[in-house]
C-alpha cells in the first residue's frame, strides 16, 4: 500500500467539503469559557489510534501561539484545545488538517449530557459498594450472635451508613420510578423503588425499637448489583448517536451567489430561492438540487447515488444536493428551496423510518411490565394473609417487605444488561462495533439480509477487467496516458499497466469527457467516453473507456468494480443458515446481475430509490420478515433506518455508519453472519438468564410469604443469582473470533478516502 | 468490646478513604481516556507545555 497514493484522493474531495462548514463565528459558538480571556472546543480526530498520532496533532497545535493546551483523548477520538479568545479559531483546525488527520468541530451539549449521567451512575455504584461492604462486617457479627446490646450499636452504625448511601445512590432509580408513576405506567424502578424503600423504613423502624432483624446490607447491596447492571445498560446506550443531527452538519451552510455585475456573494441555505444564480467552486458542496447553466465538469453524487464513480455535468443536468464539484466551476441555477432538497428529505425520510424500529420494545422492558405487578400483588397477599391469620401488624409487615427484598428485580435487572455487554465485547474484539444496545435483540430475530452493492458487496473500487477491442500494446499506451489525470478510471488503467511510463505531450484534461494529448510526431490521442473518442453514443457504458487516435476509436477497456474478497463465503454460509438473501441497488439492471450471478444471490433488485428501497423492507415487514439491510452510502441511510436490524462497513459514509446499528472495521463481510449467530446465541442466553432469575424468585418466594426469609437468606440468595446470571452470560465469550484480512490494512486504507471523505 | 471502639472506626475510616480516593481519580479524570494513557507511556519526548 502506498500513502502517496491515497492523499491525492483526500485531496479534492475531503478536505474542502470539511471546511465548508467551518467560519470563525460558528467555532467560537461550539467552544465555551475556560479560565481568564481563554476558551476551550473539541474537534473529532477519527483516524487518531497511536501515541504518533497524539504526538503529530497536539505538536503541530502547540506550535500556534493562539494555542494555550492541546491534549488528545484516544479513547473517544478527539482533542479538546484550550486557546486565547482574542486569537485567530480557525487555525487550529487548520493546523489538525496539516498534520495529516480528518477533523471537525463538536458540539459540546450533545457530549457533555452524555458523560454526566455515566459519572452519575459511576459515583452511585462506588457509593452503593462502600456502603453494602461495610454494613456486611456488621452483619456478618449480628448473624453470627451478637449479644442484643451488640447487635443494637451495629443495627445503628449500619442505619448511619446505609441512610446517606440509598439517598445517594438510590436517585437514578427513584427518579425513573417517579417519572413512571406520574404518567401513570410502570417500569422495572418501580418495585426496585418500592422494595428498597420499605427495607429500609422498616428497618429503621426495628432499630428503633431494638427489633432482631435489620434489611440494611441487603438494600445496599441491591442498589450496587442494580446499579452495575445499570452502568453497562447506559454504557450500550451511549453509543448511539443521532443519526440526523449528523446528516444536518453535512449540510453546508450556503453557496456563493452570482450576482448580476458579476461579483458573488456569500449566501446562507435557507435563503436560496428557486432560479437564483449560485457559483460553485472545485471542492463546494452544493446546498440545495441545482441545475447547470454553464460550465462542465465531474461532480461527487455519491450522497445520492452511492456510486462512487464521479458523473459528468453539462448544461441542463440537474444535480441533487449534497453533491461535490470535483472540477473547474459551475454556474447553476437553484431549483428547490434548501427545506425541500435531496439532504433534507433524507433527513425526514429518516426521522420517519425511525418509528418503525421503536416498535421493538426491549425484552427486560416487556419481561418488568409482566413481574412488577406479580410481585406487588404477592405482597400485598402475604400481608393480608398474615394480618388475617395472626392478628399481627408487625409480622405481616415484616413478611410482606421480605417478600418485595427476596424478588428485587436484582438478577433480572443484570439478566439483560451483562450478556450485551459480553456481546459487545466479543464483537468488538472481532472488529464490529454495537452501537445500539437492542440492535443485538433485533439481530436475533433476522431471517433475510439485504445487500447494497457498491460498497457493500463490492469495494466500491474500480478495476481494470479487459480489453474488448484494439490492439495489445495499446493498453500500455492508454495507460501512458492515463498517467497524466486523477480520474479513478485513470488509475484504474495504470494499475493495469504499472510499467508503462507517462506519455511525453501535452495532455489536456476535458472536464467530464477526459484526456487528450497532442502528440510529438503530430495527430491527436483521446481516452475517454465513445463520443469523445469519435466513437457513436451507446458503444461504451459507464464502465468501458475508449482510447481514439485521431477520431477514431481504436481500444475500448472494461472496468468492474470489485468484489469484496469474502462476499461469496459470507453469503453461502447465510444461506446455509437457512436466511434469504437478496441485493437492493441503486445501481443499473447488468451490473447488479452480474454481481448477483458472480455471488450466487437469486432475488436482487436494480435502479432503486432511498424510498424504493424503504418500501421493499417495509413489504417485506408486512410480511412477516425480519430483514438485516446491510450497506453503506447516504441513499441507504433510510433503509439502514427502516431495516429490523441495520449493518455498515466502517467504509461507509458517516451517515450510513451512524444509522446502522452495526459497524464493521475488519472488512470482512463474514461479520455478517457472525453477528446474527452471535445475536442468536446471545437471544438464548438473555432467556436463560430470565428463566434463571424467575425460577430463583419463584423458589425463593414460598419461603418470603412463609416468614422464613432473615436478613441472611436475603443477602446470600441476592448474591448468589447475581453471580449465577453473570457467569451464565460469561459463556458467550466462548468460541472463536472472526479475525481481520491479512489484508485489511491495504484495502481499508485505499477504499476508505473514496466514500469516508463524504 | 474495647477493641470494637478502635476497630469499628478504623475499619470506616479506610473504607472512606478508599471511597474519596476512588472518587476523587474519577474527578481528576484519570478514567477518561485509558487507552491514550497506555500509549503515552510510550513515549519518551519530555512533556509538551498543557
Amino acid at each position: 500500500m502506498s500513502a502517496a497514493g491515497v492523499v491525492p484522493d483526500l485531496g479534492p474531495q475531503a478536505m474542502p467539503a470539511a471546511r465548508e462548514c467551518e467560519d470563525a463565528d460558528g467555532l467560537i459558538a461550539l467552544s465555551r469559557a475556560a479560565g481568564t480571556d481563554c476558551r476551550q472546543i473539541e474537534f473529532a480526530v477519527p483516524d487518531a489510534y497511536c501515541v504518533t498520532c497524539i504526538n503529530a496533532i497536539e505538536g503541530s497545535l502547540a506550535k500556534l501561539p493562539q494555542v494555550k493546551s492541546a491534549r488528545v483523548n484516544l479513547s473517544q477520538r478527539w482533542v479538546r484545545v484550550v486557546f486565547a479568545s482574542d486569537g485567530d479559531v480557525l487555525a487550529i483546525p487548520e493546523a489538525i488538517r496539516r498534520s495529516g488527520y480528518r477533523t471537525h468541530a463538536l458540539d459540546p451539549v450533545a457530549d457533555g449530557q452524555r458523560d454526566g449521567v455515566m459519572s452519575e451512575l459511576i459515583r452511585a455504584t462506588a457509593v452503593a459498594g462502600f456502603a453494602a461492604g461495610n454494613i456486611m462486617l456488621f452483619s456478618v457479627s449480628v448473624w453470627s450472635g451478637a449479644d442484643p446490646t451488640t447487635r443494637d450499636m451495629f443495627h445503628w452504625l449500619s442505619a448511619l451508613i446505609a441512610i446517606p448511601a440509598i439517598a445517594y445512590a438510590g436517585r437514578p432509580f427513584f427518579r425513573s420510578a417517579f417519572a413512571a408513576l406520574r404518567v401513570g405506567r410502570t417500569n422495572m424502578d418501580v418495585p426496585i423503588t418500592i422494595g428498597v424503600l420499605l427495607a429500609t423504613a422498616l428497618s429503621l423502624y426495628e432499630t428503633f425499637t431494638s427489633g432482631a432483624h435489620a434489611y440494611f446490607d441487603a438494600s445496599t447491596m441491591l442498589l450496587f448489583f442494580l446499579l452495575v447492571g445499570r452502568s453497562f445498560d447506559h454504557l450500550m446506550r451511549e453509543r448511539a448517536r443521532g443519526a440526523v443531527a449528523n446528516l444536518a452538519r453535512l449540510m453546508p451552510r450556503g453557496a456563493h451567489r452570482l450576482l448580476p455585475d458579476g461579483t458573488t456573494a456569500f449566501v446562507a441555505a435557507e435563503a436560496i430561492e428557486p432560479g437564483m444564480a449560485l457559483l460553485l467552486r472545485a471542492g463546494e458542496r452544493l446546498p440545495v438540487d441545482c441545475r447547470v447553466t454553464s460550465g462542465s465538469g465531474d461532480v461527487d453524487c455519491s450522497i445520492v447515488t452511492g456510486e462512487s464513480m464521479a458523473v459528468a455535468v453539462h448544461p441542463g443536468s440537474e444535480i441533487a444536493a449534497g453533491a461535490v464539484n470535483l472540477s473547474g466551476p459551475l454556474t447553476v441555477a437553484a431549483l428547490r428551496p434548501a427545506s425541500q432538497s435531496f439532504l433534507a428529505q433524507m433527513a425526514e425520510l429518516m426521522e420517519s423510518a425511525e418509528s418503525g424500529r421503536t416498535a421493538h420494545r426491549r425484552i427486560a422492558d416487556r419481561a418488568a411490565s409482566i413481574y412488577a405487578p406479580v410481585i406487588h400483588l404477592a405482597a400485598l397477599a402475604t400481608f393480608i394473609g398474615w394480618v388475617v391469620l395472626t392478628a399481627d401488624w408487625h409480622t405481616a409487615l415484616m413478611n410482606a417487605v421480605a417478600v418485595l427484598i427476596i424478588t428485587c428485580p436484582c438478577a433480572l435487572a443484570l439478566a439483560v444488561p451483562i450478556v450485551q455487554a459480553v456481546a459487545a465485547g466479543r464483537l468488538f474484539r472481532s472488529g464490529i462495533m454495537m452501537r445500539d444496545g437492542t440492535g443485538l435483540e433485533r439481530a436475533a430475530k433476522v431471517t433475510d439480509v439485504a445487500f447494497d452493492k457498491t460498497g457493500t458487496l463490492t469495494l466500491g473500487k474500480l478495476r481494470f477487467a479487459g480489453q474488448l477491442s484494439g490492439r495489445a500494446d495499446d493498453l500500455a499506451l492508454a495507460a501512458a496516458l492515463a498517467r497524466h489525470s486523477q480520474h479513478p478510471l485513470s488509475r484504474a488503467l495504470v494499475a493495469a499497466a504499472p510499467d508503462a511510463p507517462a506519455l511525453v505531450a501535452t495532455v489536456r484534461e476535458v472536464p467530464g469527457e477526459g484526456l487528450e494529448a497532442s502528440l510529438v510526431g503530430g495527430g491527436m490521442l483521446r481516452l475517454g467516453s465513445a463520443p469523445f473518442c469519435g466513437g457513436a453514443e451507446g458503444e461504451s457504458g459507464g464502465t468501458e473507456v475508449c482510447l481514439g487516435r485521431d477520431g477514431r476509436v481504436i481500444a475500448v477497456f472494461a472496468f468492474e468494480d470489485v468484489i469484496r474478497p469474502d462476499a461469496a463465503e459470507a453469503v453461502a454460509s447465510l444461506v446455509a443458515a437457512g436466511r434469504g438473501v437478496e441485493i437492493l441497488s441503486g445501481d443499473g439492471a447488468s451490473a447488479v446481475a452480474r454481481v448477483a450471478r458472480r455471488l450466487g444471490i437469486a432475488r436482487f433488485a436494480a435502479r432503486l430509490s432511498p424510498e424504493a428501497k424503504m418500501a421493499r423492507l417495509a413489504e417485506a415487514a408486512r410480511e412477516g420478515r425480519a430483514v438485516m439491510m446491510v450497506g453503506d452510502g447516504i441513499n441507504d441511510a433510510p433503509a439502514l433506518r427502516a431495516a429490523t436490524v441495520s449493518m455498515a462497513p466502517a467504509s461507509a459514509s458517516d451517515i450510513g455508519r451512524s444509522a446502522a446499528d452495526f459497524v464493521f472495521m475488519n472488512e470482512r463481510l463474514a461479520s455478517v453472519p457472525f453477528t446474527l449467530d452471535l445475536a442468536r446465541r446471545a437471544d438464548r442466553l438473555v432467556l436463560q438468564n430470565l428463566a434463571l432469575a424467575i425460577g430463583y424468585n419463584a423458589l425463593a418466594l414460598p419461603l418470603a410469604v412463609a416468614g422464613h426469609v432473615t436478613p441472611l437468606v436475603a443477602a446470600v440468595a441476592m448474591s448468589s443469582s447475581s453471580i449465577l446470571v453473570v457467569a451464565n452470560a460469561l459463556r458467550l465469550s466462548l468460541g472463536p473470533d472472526l479475525v481481520a484480512r491479512p489484508a485489511a490494512a491495504d484495502t481499508a486504507a485505499t477504499a476508505q478516502p473514496l466514500q469516508g471523505a463524504l | 468490646m474495647n477493641g470494637l471502639v478502635i476497630l469499628i472506626p478504623s475499619a470506616i475510616g479506610l473504607g472512606l478513604v478508599a471511597l474519596f480516593t476512588f472518587l476523587w481519580s474519577l474527578r481528576s479524570g484519570q478514567y477518561d481516556d485509558l487507552k491514550g494513557a497506555s500509549e503515552r507511556i510510550l513515549d519518551d519526548d519530555p512533556p509538551r507545555r498543557g
